[in-house]
């Protein structure tokens, strides 16, 4: 709040104060007059904000000065920071070659995960404490070589070339390949070794060796990601010192040329060494075994329900077959009983006819062969039984039944005669015999 | 104090929208209002939209068009916005495309194709048309795209032709978060640029000469909140009758030399003026400038100079005109000149020493003129209205428009506003001795609007003892001072301090002194045991309902005085 420094001097007081308390009140304030307030500027908002909110001016302020302070307390999170060892704070700075810059600033459970802030801040943190004059003032040694590291780890750790050239051959963070005849649970074992292996990816993100859930596809990626694997590892960390004196040219670059040589043959063997990773991985990843497995049953299955679709078709056949077999035996069977007994009335009815002709010359023979008197001559004879025998055959098996059972019983010779009549008849209207034919009986 | 520390991810620019020329403004992250060039490099972009063949020129290039084609360039349209035809005064628009009655108010009838027949172009539709040239500029200039703008407009704008104008941007693709009234915005701007975050308690004057018109609006600011206590306008006095006094002078000049007169030719006419206002400008910078038109009339080239005193002749009677434009919007307010504290000259024309230095002779020595003629360190007044839109827009920009909406309704922004000053008798000279002396400190001016407080610290007292702090409600008095006599201060400006104030104004015989003298006194309050030299330290606060508190106490002493005067409706 604003606060205006004046040079006035107030009253003094009178020596008397007639009222009771140190404040009294006279009048109240003149009317005042109601405008618009332009709504333009930061003293505005506020005034608007207080309104709106119904604040008083000092509820408003502290409001305002909580959130502020909020942004504050936000900028500044928990912090990590590692104590160091006997080992370490006896450590030569000359040889930071061998250094770990990480466990220096404090931060060896981050190592490559570790952002560019938490650097900075550990190496604060380290710095306060080991600050060679802080060392001093405390009565200690004048011994700066463990801020020296620090420097020198902050130095490589800040400038990311550097730090990529140190993380490469940061062999603390890698995780050991578990052995071919390790047991346990694949997916513990072979994780952290891809995920710590994966620092080194030009692509991201890493695919991760995953679990027994993963796809055939995910599994697939993961394994064409890491034997195509794009590493941006580098070992110029481990070159030799390059001898910076002009004299010796030959000798630097001989140097050089080493150093080149050394790196190239370090790449190829981290190429290899990642390469039979992957292969132990490989083989021992159950779920490939799995999924082939699955494969293979996919496939059994379908062919057994091949064969079965197969014998099916052939035994409905088989089956079809045997029914026609059946039917065709049955009809035969039956076919034969039919003849038999067809025949037996063949027979039956040849008797009956025979029987009847029989009947029929006997009738003839009954009355005389139409004779009135005496024994009929042989010629008469001859002729009605012509008649008879020609009757005979012009007349179906039936109508010889007809006929024969008209004349069974009867004695006399025109009755006889008569019934043998109506049979040529009969036949006659029928149109099998003409009347011609008959010699004696239709006269 | 308000949000504008957040981040900002919306691209706002302010809008400077005027009848003759607009201005573009952003806020750079640091908070300073930067004005935007177009792609010609102008600051000022002429108002003015131009159709030749299939093309559309606009700004610097439209208005050159005013000499070859003038009857397909539209200028000075904006104050034609929301207007019917039988309201607006065609007489700017006569050298160029004549508005014409339409349906919706007013619009222009222009070729806007070659073979096309003409089209009727609404005031509405040209308005989107040069906001979208604006805005264009503008995302070219800042390589985003712009979320929103502040525009300002005259106070005598109307709500309806508010709404048209945020209506018309809008269909340009420019969501509007404001619109604000260009003197506040001048006030803002400078306002803005001061490092306290406690502005002073001030009453400005903005006198805003422009190219057509000009508005002077008297100005409340206290505490940083702004209150228009009276607006005056002058339809008929801008810019180009400055140039009208230049072309009438070179026009005799010529009528001399080759018997012609180019004011009779449309043409001519139009020639010499954008060759006077070009004049008019390097008078402005320097004492004397040339002209040189070829062809001007009759195959005739011209040559000719003028001196900034022959200009200041001719412009004698349009200064005459500002000076009682100034003098009635005062007196409108219900104040004397000498309770300005602050002029503030805005718009292009005020870039002329002369005016400067008259409004500067018409206040007393006490008041700031500010002008580039008379303060070094002044804005351009040119670019105060874009200035002010461009803070407020950053200030607003991170606001949901339902909290805009909220903010400047009619509840939040009507306030009442305090009659009289409130402050604190002090200790002054009896008699004549103390006659030019202010007997009461102000803490609050009359037109603050409450709720508001104020502290202040005194010397208690210079004897020791009890200390009686009586506060009242003041008045100001005019005191006559002849010049032997020393003078002291007026009370005006409460938080200006006192060092510079002694050793001025004494070059005129009659010296008017403002003091504040005891009107009626509110309360009485009795501070005990104050030790010589101790500082007292005393807040006023009123409430919105007018209710005060009185707060006093030894600065580092235990306890103190408290006392509370109801408002009047308990």
């Amino acid at each position: 709040m604003n606060v205006v420094v004046t040079k006035h001097t107030l009253l003094p007081a009178e020596p008397e104060w007639p009222h009771e308390g140190g404040f009294h009140i006279l009048e109240h304030l003149s009317e005042p007059t109601h405008r618009n307030l332009e709504p333009v500027g930061p003293h505005y908002l506020a005034h608007a904000r207080r309104k709106r909110h119904h604040r008083t001016f000092s509820e408003d302020d502290r409001i305002v000065a909580a959130q502020q302070a909020k942004n504050v307390e936000d900028a500044d999170p928990g912090e990590i920071s590692e104590p160091e060892d006997a080992m370490l704070l006896s450590r030569d700075p000359k040889d930071w070659k061998n250094q770990d810059h990480y466990a220096v600033l404090g931060i060896s459970k981050y190592r490559w995960k570790a952002t560019d802030e938490q650097i900075k801040r550990a190496h604060r943190k380290k710095v306060l404490k080991h600050h060679p004059d802080k060392k001093a003032a405390a009565g200690g040694v004048d011994d700066d070589n463990f801020f020296k590291c620090i420097q020198k780890a902050m130095e490589i750790l800040t400038d990311p070339v550097k730090r990529r050239q140190y993380d490469s051959v940061d062999e603390s963070a890698d995780v050991d390949p578990p052995s071919r005849k390790a047991k346990g649970n694949i997916y513990k074992l072979w994780n952290p070794v891809f995920d710590s292996e994966g620092r080194f990816s030009k692509k991201k993100p890493v695919p991760r060796f995953g679990d027994d859930k993963s796809t055939k596809a995910n599994v697939e990626e993961f394994y064409n990601f890491w034997y195509n694997f794009d590493s941006w590892r580098t070992f110029e960390y481990l070159d030799e010192d390059v001898p910076d004196d002009n004299e010796n040219r030959d000798q630097k670059r001989h140097v050089e040329r080493k150093n080149k040589a050394a790196r190239a043959k370090r790449k190829t063997e981290d190429t290899a060494r990642l390469r039979k990773i992957v292969d132990d991985a490989l083989a021992m990843d159950v779920r490939l075994q799995k999924f082939r497995k699955e494969e293979r049953l996919q496939k059994d299955a379908k062919k057994i329900a091949r064969e079965a679709e197969e014998k099916r078709l052939v035994e409905e056949a088989k089956k079809k077959a045997e029914e026609d077999a059946r039917r065709k035996e049955e009809e035969e069977a039956a076919m034969k009983a039919s003849k038999a007994d067809a025949k037996k009335a063949k027979e039956a009815a040849k008797n009956a006819a025979k029987k009847n002709k029989r009947v029929l010359r006997k009738g003839a023979e009954d009355a005389n062969y139409f004779h009135s008197d005496g024994a009929a001559p042989p010629d008469v004879v001859a002729n009605v039984l012509a008649d008879v025998e020609l009757l005979i055959t012009k007349l179906d098996n039936e109508e010889l039944d007809v006929v024969a059972k008209k004349l069974a019983g009867l004695k006399v010779s025109d009755e006889i005669k008569s019934v043998l009549v109506d049979g040529i008849r009969g036949s006659v209207g029928k149109g099998s015999a003409a009347e011609g034919d008959f010699k004696v009986l239709l006269k | 104090m308000s949000d504008s520390e957040e981040p900002q991810q919306k691209t706002v620019i302010g809008i400077a929208f005027g009848n003759s020329n607009s201005s573009i403004a952003f806020t750079s992250p640091d908070g300073k209002a930067e004005v935007i060039a177009n792609e010609e490099g102008d600051r000022q972009i002429p108002s003015a939209l131009s159709y030749v063949g299939d093309e559309e020129y606009h700004g610097a290039q439209a208005k050159s068009h005013l000499i070859r084609n003038p009857k397909n360039t539209i200028a000075y349209f904006r104050d034609f916005l929301g207007k019917s035809f039988a309201d607006i005064d065609p007489t700017n628009a006569h050298s160029s495309a004549h508005p014409i009655q339409h349906e919706t108010g007013v619009a222009f009838l222009v070729e806007e194709k070659t073979d096309a027949e003409p089209s009727t172009l609404t005031v509405s539709e040209i308005t989107t048309r040069h906001i979208k040239r604006l805005q264009e500029s503008a995302s070219d200039f800042l390589g985003k795209k712009i979320d929103g703008c502040v525009i300002t407009v005259p106070t005598d704008f109307s709500e309806a032709q508010r709404r048209l104008l945020a209506e018309a941007s809008k269909a340009s693709g420019l969501e509007v978060l404001q619109v604000i009234q260009e003197p506040v915005a001048s006030l803002l701007a400078y306002t803005a640029r001061e490092e306290t975050s406690h502005p002073a308690d001030k009453t400005v004057l903005v006198l805003d000469i422009g190219g057509t018109r000009t508005d002077a609006a008297v100005i409340a600011s206290r505490g940083g909140m702004f209150t228009l206590l009276a607006t005056q306008h002058d339809y008929e006095l801008g810019g180009r009758q400055f140039d009208d006094a230049l072309v009438d002078h070179f026009s005799k000049e010529f009528i001399k030399k080759h018997k012609t007169d180019p004011r009779e030719n449309e043409r001519s006419l139009a020639k010499l003026r954008l060759e006077c206002e070009a004049t008019k400008k390097t008078l402005s910078l320097s004492t004397s400038a040339q002209i040189s038109i070829e062809s001007l009339a009759g195959g005739f080239d011209f040559h000719s100079t003028v001196n900034r005193l022959r200009f200041d002749l001719l412009s004698k009677k349009l200064v005459d005109q500002i000076v009682g434009l100034v003098e009635s919007v005062v007196k409108k307010a219900g104040m004397d000149l000498s309770d300005i504290n602050e002029v503030i000259l805005a718009g292009g024309s005020s870039h002329t020493p002369k005016i400067a230095s008259r409004i500067q002779q018409l206040f007393p020595s006490t008041t700031a003129v500010q002008a580039p003629a008379t303060n070094p360190n002044a804005l351009n007044p040119s670019e105060l209205s874009a200035r002010g839109a461009a803070i407020q827009a950053s200030l607003i920009a991170e606001f949901e428009a339902e909290d805009i909406e909220q903010s400047t309704h009619p509840a939040v922004t009507v306030t009442p506003h305090l009659a009289k000053p409130i402050g604190v008798v002090i200790h002054s000279p009896e008699g004549d001795e103390g006659k030019a002396e202010d007997k009461v400190y102000v803490f609050l001016d009359a037109e603050t609007a409450v709720p508001a407080r104020r502290t202040a610290t005194f010397v208690g007292t210079n004897v020791g003892g009890d200390v009686l702090i009586r506060v009242v409600e003041a008045k100001k008095e005019s005191v006559d001072v002849t010049p032997p006599k020393e003078v002291k201060e007026k009370a005006a400006d409460e938080d200006d301090e006192d060092d510079d104030d002694d050793d001025e104004e004494e070059e005129e015989e009659k010296v008017i002194k403002r003091v504040t003298e005891v009107e009626k006194v509110i309360a009485e309050a009795l501070l005990k045991d104050v030790k010589k030299g101790q500082k007292v330290e005393v807040m006023l606060n009123v409430a919105g309902d007018l209710t005060l508190t009185i707060t006093a106490r030894v600065v580092g002493g235990k306890g103190g005085i408290r006392g509370t005067v109801p408002g009047r409706a308990q």
